[in-house]
Formats: C-alpha cells, sequence, structure tokens
C-alpha cells in the first residue's frame, strides 16, 4: 500500500527532527542481530547512507519502494544485500537491517504518551518499512542464487578431469549432479580427448553420480553415440547396486553399452579386448 | 515424529536439485534402505522434474508419516499448468511430448509404494507418492 502524500512528507519530517537519535538507535540495533561479525564503522557508514537514500526518496515523493523517484535507495539496498550474502549473512539477518528502522522509530516516538494520529502513522511508515525489507530480501536471494551459479562454473570446469588411463584409453569419473550443462562440458571434453589422444575407447565412471534419472540417462547414450561417431568405444563403469535396481525398475535400457561395477573392471575390459595381457603371470586368455 | 512437513518451490533446475537433496536427508532420517533412498530420490528428480518442465513450475511438499505399523516418506507435487488430459497414455514406457525417454512417469510409480495422481486441463496436476519402510 502507498503512502498518501501527507504521510509521505510527515515521514520525511519526522526523519530530519530525530535523525541522530535514529541512526544510532538503528545501528545499534542493526549491531545486536549481526552480533559484532561486522566493524561498527562499517555498519554506520552503511545506516547512514540508508537513511540518507530513504530520507531523499521521501523528499521526492516516492510513497513505495517500486516509485521512480525510490531509484537510489534500490541501489543501495540491493548493494547492502549483495554484500552481506557475499559476506555469509543470512537472508533473516539481512532484512532484519532494515525491519529494525521501525523498532527505532517505535522508540523515537515514544509509543506510551503518543496519540492516536502518531500511532496510525507508525503503521503507515511501518508498511513502507516492510516493502523496504520485502525488497532487501528479494535481492539477498538474487545475490545468492549469482553467487552460487558462480561457484558452479568453477566446479564444472573443475569437476569433470578427461583422464588417460592407459595407452588407448581415456576415462572421465563423473562426480555430483549431471545437469545438462555439466553433460555439455563432459561431452565436449571426453570427445576432445579422443580426438588429442587418439584412443579408441573411452570410460565414464559415474561412481560419484548420486542418482541416475532418465535425464542422467539420456545425457549418458547421448555422449556414447557421440563417442562412437568419432570411431571410440565407450564403457561406463560404477554402476552401485542401488542404482542398477533404480535404473531397472525406471525402466532405462542401455542397449549393447558396456556397464562394468566399477573403474578397474572397465579398464580390464578394454585392455582385453585390445590384446593386453591383465593377468599377473602374463600368459595369454585362452 | 510428526516434524513439520517441509515445502520447496520448484521454478529452475538448481530447484530440482534442492528436491532431490531434502529427499534424500529425510529418507535418511526415517531410515530407508540405501536402495530405497535411491528408488526414492530418482522418482522424486523424475516427478520435480515434470513439474518443472510440463507444469511450468510448482511445489513440492516432503512429510514424514507413520501409519502405526511403519514410518515412511509421502510426497506431493503440486503445479498448476496444462494438466495431462490421458493419465493412462501419460504413464505409457516411452510416451513423451518433449523428447525425452518418456519413462519419468511410469519409472516414478515403479519406484514408489503409493502413486496417486489427480490431473484435468486447464487446472494442473497433482501427484503424491509414498514410500514406507520395510
Ligand atoms: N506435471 C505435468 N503436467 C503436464 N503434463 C505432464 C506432467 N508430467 C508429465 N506430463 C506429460 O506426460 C508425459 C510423460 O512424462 P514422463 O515423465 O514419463 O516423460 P518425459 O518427461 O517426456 O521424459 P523423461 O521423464 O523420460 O525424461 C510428458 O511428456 C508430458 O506430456
Ligand atoms: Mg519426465
Amino acid at each position: 500500500m502507498a503512502l498518501g502524500t501527507d504521510e509521505i512528507g510527515r515521514f520525511a519530517g519526522f526523519l530530519k527532527e530525530h535523525e541522530a537519535a535514529l541512526v544510532e538507535s538503528w545501528s545499534h540495533r542493526v549491531a545486536d542481530g549481526l552480533r559484532g561479525r561486522l566493524s561498527q564503522t562499517e555498519l554506520n557508514r552503511q545506516i547512514e547512507e540508508l537513511f540518507r537514500a530513504l530520507s531523499e526518496a521521501l523528499d521526492g515523493g516516492a510513497g513505495t519502494v517500486e516509485d521512480p523517484n525510490a531509484a537510489e535507495l534500490r541501489a543501495v539496498l540491493s548493494e547492502l544485500s549483495r554484500s552481506r550474502a557475499r559476506q555469509g549473512f543470512t537472508s533473516t539477518e539481512t532484512a532484519v537491517s532494515v525491519f529494525a528502522l521501525k523498532d527505532a522509530l517505535l522508540a523515537a516516538m515514544d509509543a506510551r504518551q503518543a496519540d492516536a494520529g502518531t500511532l496510525r502513522d507508525f503503521i503507515a511508515f511501518s508498511a513502507l518499512i516492510d516493502e523496504l525489507g520485502l525488497f532487501t530480501f528479494a535481492s539477498y536471494a538474487a545475490a545468492r542464487e549469482e553467487l552460487i551459479a558462480d561457484q558452479a562454473e568453477e566446479l564444472l570446469e573443475l569437476a569433470t578431469p578427461v583422464v588417460k588411463l592407459w595407452e588407448g584409453v581415456v576415462a572421465v569419473p563423473l562426480v555430483g549432479t549431471l545437469d545438462s550443462a555439466r553433460a555439455q562440458v563432459v561431452m565436449e571434453r571426453l570427445l576432445d580427448a579422443l580426438v588429442t589422444t587418439g584412443s579408441p575407447y573411452a570410460i565414464i565412471d559415474i561412481t560419484g553420480v548420486p542418482a541416475v534419472d532418465t535425464q542422467v540417462a539420456q545425457h549418458l547414450l547421448k555422449t556414447v553415440v557421440a563417442a562412437r561417431l568419432m570411431g571410440a568405444d565407450c564403457i561406463i563403469s560404477g554402476i552401485r547396486p542401488q542404482i542398477a535396481q533404480t535404473i531397472v525398475a525406471l525402466g532405462i535400457e542401455f542397449g549393447d553399452i558396456a556397464t562394468k561395477a566399477s573403474l578397474a573392471d572397465a579398464l580390464r575390459h578394454v585392455l582385453r579386448l585390445s590384446g593386453v595381457d591383465t593377468r599377473r603371470n602374463g600368459r595369454k586368455d585362452g | 515424529m510428526n516434524a513439520e512437513p517441509q515445502r520447496l518451490t520448484v521454478a529452475s533446475d538448481q530447484d530440482v536439485v534442492r528436491v532431490r537433496q531434502l529427499v534424500r536427508t529425510v529418507a535418511v532420517a526415517v531410515k530407508l534402505s540405501l536402495v530405497d533412498q535411491t528408488k526414492l530420490v530418482t522418482a522424486a528428480s523424475e516427478l520435480a522434474r515434470n513439474t518443472l518442465v510440463y507444469g511450468g513450475g510448482g511445489t513440492v511438499e516432503v512429510d514424514r508419516v507413520d501409519n502405526g505399523r511403519r514410518a515412511g516418506i509421502r510426497i506431493a507435487f503440486v503445479d498448476s499448468g496444462p494438466g495431462i488430459a490421458d493419465v493412462n497414455l501419460a504413464l505409457t514406457d516411452g510416451y513423451t511430448t518433449g523428447g525425452g525417454l518418456g519413462l519419468g512417469l511410469s519409472g516414478a510409480r515403479r519406484l514408489v509404494d503409493e502413486f496417486d495422481i489427480d490431473t484435468e486441463p486447464g487446472r494442473g496436476t497433482s501427484i503424491t507418492v509414498t514410500k514406507w519402510c520395510r
């Protein structure tokens, strides 16, 4: 609900009149919530900046957080959320930085002596502060998502090494969730490695994949087909018993794709195919 | 035993990952066997992705249940998307309108103990599954 013009004026006036006391008690309350994990100077600077942006928005006639005259205020709130998210504060701790202004206002109004008009104003001002708090909450969430996406991208690069296991055999051990983006990276890396090493065999090890659903299966099948088109044979290894049972119940069929319980089994399998003797005593099979 | 049901919004791929993680945590807490944990997590993954892809997003609610003899988990997937006109067809192995394997819905039903589907074209789809401890 937007504040009326009169209310905006009274809010702006109240802030001006009680500026020093409000900033002081607002910072104090926020500091309590954050329990010393942010320096007092840093905190004071943030609260002063917020206070100034709020006053300017009200002076510009903004009665809602979406008002064009509240653009600067929104920018300050977003920046606050972003820095809190980066510093590892929770969304609640971040939103409290805004909501604490309500307590500060109430204290400054001296609730015991306040008349009905003052209390009505408090309720109206509170509604605007709630909006600001919710806006902060939303920007915090967006900032966290961004952070997580950045980290996920870094992990993506790190978590998909393609290793040459043996002459003619490359392997890619998958760890974690195989979503579409990840599957794409895996496929590209694997095909790349097949070309640069000239390997006729590839092993995809899924020991580290917690669940194989239809999406993961489809990505695996596509990767195997692509490798085949390049003349390489693919083996899927690391299928643990619980995964095997789940795959069967889901109804996924791997067709003629070779699957092995462990990476070692898979390596033994391709070495046998390529004629290398893997028995200790060195005698040939057969 | 009556812990609060936990609710997640499903609006992105990351949310589907969150659903899997939550289901895994609760499955461990009610002491499902490793095989049953994996089956339930996989079923939840399928249904949550359908909620996202076909239902246009929705919610997932994970609940611990107890029928007096056994403990278990109940999960509800709710969307207000286009609904499913022919449920039997959608539950046929290999039927897909999205270029998938067409095994998500039918496979999920085989992975759980109870499977209820309530859907109507234009109103949305609500699927509830339960897995009991053995
Ligand atoms: N929540 C839903 N809302 C509307 N339609 C749905 C919903 N869930 C499934 N469907 C329909 O049922 C079909 C079958 O679903 P199913 O999960 O079995 O296969 P898929 O998602 O197409 O492929 P897969 O899950 O194997 O990757 C879908 O293609 C879609 O048309
Ligand atoms: Mg599906």
